[in-house]
């Protein structure tokens, strides 16, 4: 609560809005025991006094009325309607949209014809029918507002609650035994709630507007009383003559809505989550760099991360996501990172081509090398010459690479016309050719398939068709293969593999699967808390590794073939990278851990061409997996 | 006895349904007839969208069936009802965050089911949870938390130990680890084992991951476009494939120290559920079809110890 009104006056508007509409409502609660004169009191010899008369602060109206107490009971009453208002619509408005959101179905198509049929007629037009109906008067007319308002929450509850019907935790309500009108209250409604009152703010002041726009006609508030709409009806005559008349209740109004709508949009800001992680503003398009030491001199490989770190800045909490990565990818040859999510794989990948989002991302130590220059140094514009171009990326889920509005072979050409100038013709059968390689059957029809139109599989292969478009030096892929079938996962290893033999690619495959790593990576880093813990090729780390963690990752992992078995666990959880303890990350989990596993830095040592950042690797190597 | 019995139950949606134009069938489970034995674990696997989940929330009465019949425990459920199934059958879901609702305590989901299914006292209520939630080694302390409070492994417990508390003796396990790590899946998994045989419960376990249902289950039952196309022991089924579909889900899984290399199918397209084949829904991926397979659907008939396939062309072996 207190993060939230912290986070709520950052924005000064809000703020604003705040101090205006407290000090509103505070008058118009005190109204009755101030010592004004009777708002209703004619006398007519002091007609349109100007403001600052005797005993008239602000003047008097066309009858003589005191036009400070008529304002202070107009405000008193407009707030009271709006309010009213407000709460009639949401609270009905809500009931049809959780009910219509909840049943769904024929019930939901119904109701929802019925709200968009009251939707189609113009606003103010539907209003002044209702009141037309049921004869002017402050009650019609708060009625009136109320039920055109009425769809707006109708709508914006049904979309929520749509959401959330379709929630695990509503079958498990109803598991547990509670009945339909249960889980609307007990289980839906807490949740829609926030919702309602966000609504309700950013509404309330239109309502407010809209019920003196029925006063102003007449047809809200009757003489004598006033409202803020009535006054400025009643002053119309007199504008010219008497401008006073109409701009005091004029200004109320404007004060009124104006801070209640930058309230309530300041509140349904704060209440956004995105602002509390500090991700306010849109990411930069490169990651922050910010480095601390001094770059190490670019390496010879066609793709080398020395020593790079790449952290989160939240609030006061470092995460230290990234920790201090080497790595080495040359033609032709797959290396493989594995390791749990949270160990920082993704981020590392995403570091390369400075796509970490930023803020709260940044680059803190380390390099990039590829083909010779340091990426993590290089300027925007370099990086975007090279993504997608030299360097591109292929992720888990290919919804995310893919625009859904376009055809996959618009989105082929647009990739390859973004680095190099081609006609429209030749782009074309570029494209179609490039589906023909990821093994799309029929690629001259389903060049012009929108990605809805495939299979989960099939798009992941226009994504792979979208890295190799340019025919880059490096594919990053992380986890293409992780939400498809088994037997599309064996195609896409396939091409993967087969595509980096003839086209002498480099790729580094990202996973959690051993038994992916085995089929199709030459080297694998196997990554823990933000490090590398054992690094080395492939079939010797398998055979043989020397690191716990390597060691019982992959005694967890059943293999097909074992038979109905117990399964070996690890321990406890990974660390949290913002809290990573001394010495060893894996020290509260591991098995061979010793007083000095917990005390100063553990190095990652070579042996030959592996290495492992253990005390103990030869112990661990010896030591049969006991669960 | 078995713990369930499934008689050619079978779902039909409508798609395509407007207010005032009748939609298209699809059928998602083609009717599908198995029993569970008292105390087995079921394994279940298949493609996505091959039915699963649509078969399951049959099972636990989330969903009416539209035609066939479910026994559980000998007893015919002729009323789509969770409140009724609850006490004998629980689900535990896929996403274990999204299966806890985010505004309450983890004492006020534990409560539900046994106030609402049991009619439990407030004395023993807590009585109940305690000896719960040190079954499925959760500390009490978690109890006055909230669900995003919690690690994926640890709701994923709290998921189990609700299902728990409706004492049913069946549970569904819908992918229960598939959303978790691979270190904190063995946790989850071991825990499961333990409670089966501290509770004597029966398990209907959902996955994709073959070599974990292997690892888990007594049989197998593998799904192909809303039927059964085979059934076996866990041991057997995969190393001795009968049905090609079988086999080709073997041959596609990764495995450490087999050369990688996609099994060979004719083509990769499921059928189209809205346009139905008329014969083995396989037959356009199948290297083993004959003419007979594009004509008649294969029926479901034992080819082995305890071990059915529907296949016109089985496996030898
Ligand atoms: N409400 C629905 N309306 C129409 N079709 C549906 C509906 N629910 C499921 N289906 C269809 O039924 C089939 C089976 O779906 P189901 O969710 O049971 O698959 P699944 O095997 O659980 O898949 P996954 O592993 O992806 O969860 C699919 O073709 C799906 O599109
Ligand atoms: S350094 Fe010590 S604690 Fe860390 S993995 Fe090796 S033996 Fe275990
Ligand atoms: S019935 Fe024919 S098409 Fe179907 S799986 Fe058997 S051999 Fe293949
Ligand atoms: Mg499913």
């Amino acid at each position: 609560m207190i993060q939230f009104l912290k986070l709520l006056f950052r924005n000064r508007l809000a703020a604003l809005g705040a101090v205006t509409l407290s000090f509103t409502l505070l008058l118009a609660v005190l109204t009755p025991i101030l010592p004004l004169p009777n708002p209703n009191i004619t006398a007519t010899a002091d007609r349109f006094l100007p403001p600052f008369s005797d005993g008239h602060l602000l003047g008097t109206d066309h009858l003589g009325r005191d036009l400070f107490s008529r304002l202070m009971w107009g405000t008193r009453l407009s707030l009271a309607v709006g309010a009213a208002a407000a709460l009639i619509a949401a609270f009905i408005g809500s009931t049809i949209g959780i009910v219509a959101g909840f049943m769904g179905g024929r019930t939901d198509n119904i109701i929802m014809r019925l709200v968009d049929m009251l939707m189609a007629f113009p606003y103010i037009l539907l209003a002044l029918a209702i009141v037309a109906a049921l004869g002017p008067g402050l009650v019609n007319a708060l009625f009136a507002v109320a039920a055109v308002n009425i769809p707006f929450f109708a709508r914006n509850i049904r979309g929520v609650t749509v959401g959330l019907a379709n929630k695990e935790f509503v079958d498990a309500a109803r598991l547990s035994g509670m009945s339909n009108l249960q889980i609307i209250l007990f289980e839906i409604l807490p949740n829609v709630l926030p919702v309602i009152v966000i609504a309700m703010s950013t509404t309330v002041g239109w309502m407010i507007l809209e019920t003196a726009g029925l006063s102003f006609l007449g047809l809200g508030s009757q003489p004598p009383q006033a409202d803020l709409g009535s006054m400025l009806g009643e002053a119309r005559a007199a504008l010219i003559t008497s401008p006073h008349t109409s701009i005091v209740p004029g200004i109320m109004i404007f004060l009124i809505v104006m801070s209640i709508n930058l309230l309530g949009d300041g509140v349904r800001d704060a209440i956004d989550p995105r602002l509390k992680s500090g991700a306010l503003s849109r990411p930069l398009p490169a990651t922050i760099v910010e480095r601390d030491t001094t770059p190490p001199a670019p390496s010879d490989d066609l793709l080398a991360l020395q020593d790079l770190r790449t952290e989160f800045h939240v609030g006061d909490r470092t995460y230290k996501a990234v920790g201090g990565v080497s790595l080495k990818v040359n033609k032709g040859e797959c290396l493989g990172i594995i390791g749990e999510s949270g160990s920082g794989k993704s981020v590392t990948a995403l570091s390369v081509m400075g796509l970490v989002a930023s803020p709260p991302g940044k680059i803190v130590g380390g390099a990039v090398s590829f083909q010779g220059n340091d990426l993590v140094g290089a300027s925007y514009d370099q990086l975007r010459e090279l993504r997608g171009d030299r360097v591109a990326y292929i992720f888990q889920d290919p919804l995310s690479t893919l625009h859904p509005l376009y055809k996959v072979g618009d989105q082929l050409i647009e990739a390859m016309q973004a680095h190099r100038k081609m006609p429209e013709k030749e782009a074309r059968a570029r494209a179609v050719e490039l589906l023909e390689a990821v093994r799309i059957p029929n690629a001259a029809r389903r060049v012009d398939n929108y990605p809805h139109e495939m299979s989960g599989g099939m798009r992941q292969r226009v994504s792979i068709a979208m890295a190799l478009a340019n025919e880059p030096d490096v594919i990053i892929a992380d986890e293409p293969t992780t939400a498809l079938d088994v037997t599309v996962q064996a195609q896409i290893l396939t091409l993967l593999d087969e595509l980096r033999r003839e086209r002498d690619l480099a790729i580094v495959f990202i996973t959690h699967d051993f038994g992916v790593v085995a089929q199709l990576c030459d080297r694998v880093a196997v990554m823990y808390a933000g490090r590398i813990v054992e690094e080395g090729p492939t079939a010797p780390i398998l055979d043989d590794p020397q690191h716990p963690y390597t060691k019982k990752l992959m005694a967890c992992v059943p293999e097909l073939g074992g038979g109905k078995r117990e399964l070996h666990a690890i321990p406890g959880l990974p660390p949290a990278v913002d809290r990573l303890p001394q010495g060893c990350a894996f020290a509260p989990r591991c098995e061979f851990a010793q007083e000095v596993c917990k005390q100063g830095e553990i190095t990652l040592d070579a042996n030959g061409d592996r290495a492992v950042r253990c005390l103990f690797p030869d112990k661990v190597s010896q030591t049969e997996v006991t669960s | 006895m078995n713990a369930l019995e499934v008689k050619n139950l079978t779902k039909t949606f409508e798609v395509g349904k407007s207010l005032f134009t009748k939609g298209q069938g699809v059928k998602a489970v083609r009717g599908m007839s198995f029993d569970v034995r008292d105390g087995e674990t079921l394994g279940i696997v298949g493609e996505s969208g091959c039915g699963k989940s649509t078969l399951a929330r049959m099972l636990v009465g989330l969903l009416p069936p539209s035609e066939g019949e479910i026994q559980i425990e000998g007893k015919v459920q002729d009323k789509a009802s969770p409140r009724e199934f609850g006490q004998m059958i629980q689900y535990v879901f896929q996403d274990p965050i999204s299966s806890l609702n985010p505004r309450k305590t983890i004492r006020e989901i534990m409560e539900t089911p046994l106030k609402r299914l049991h009619g439990m006292s407030k004395a023993e209520r807590n009585k109940r949870i305690s000896e719960i939630f040190a079954s499925v080694n959760l500390r009490e302390e978690f109890l006055s938390r909230y669900p995003h409070e919690f690690s994926g492994g640890q709701a994923q417990r709290i998921g189990i130990a609700r299902a728990l508390a409706a004492a049913a003796r069946i549970l569904i396990l819908d992918e229960p680890v598939s959303a978790l790590d691979v270190s904190v899946q063995a946790q989850v998994l071991n825990l499961l084992a333990d409670l089966k045989k501290e509770f004597g419960l029966t398990y209907l376990f959902i996955s994709h991951d073959l070599a974990v249902v292997e690892a888990v289950s007594d049989r197998v039952m593998v799904l192909y476009f809303g039927a059964i196309v085979e059934v076996g022991p866990a041991d057997a089924i995969f190393k001795n494939a009968k049905h090609p579909y079988t086999k080709l889900l073997a041959d596609s899984a990764p495995v450490v120290g087999r050369a990688l290399e996609a099994p060979k199918q004719k083509a990769d397209e499921l059928p189209d559920p809205l346009n139905p084949p008329t014969g083995c829904p396989f037959a356009k991926r199948c290297i083993y079809a004959t003419d007979i397979c594009e004509t008649t659907d294969p029926a479901l008939i034992e080819m082995g110890d305890d071990h059915f396939a529907a296949c016109h062309n089985p496996i030898k072996g």
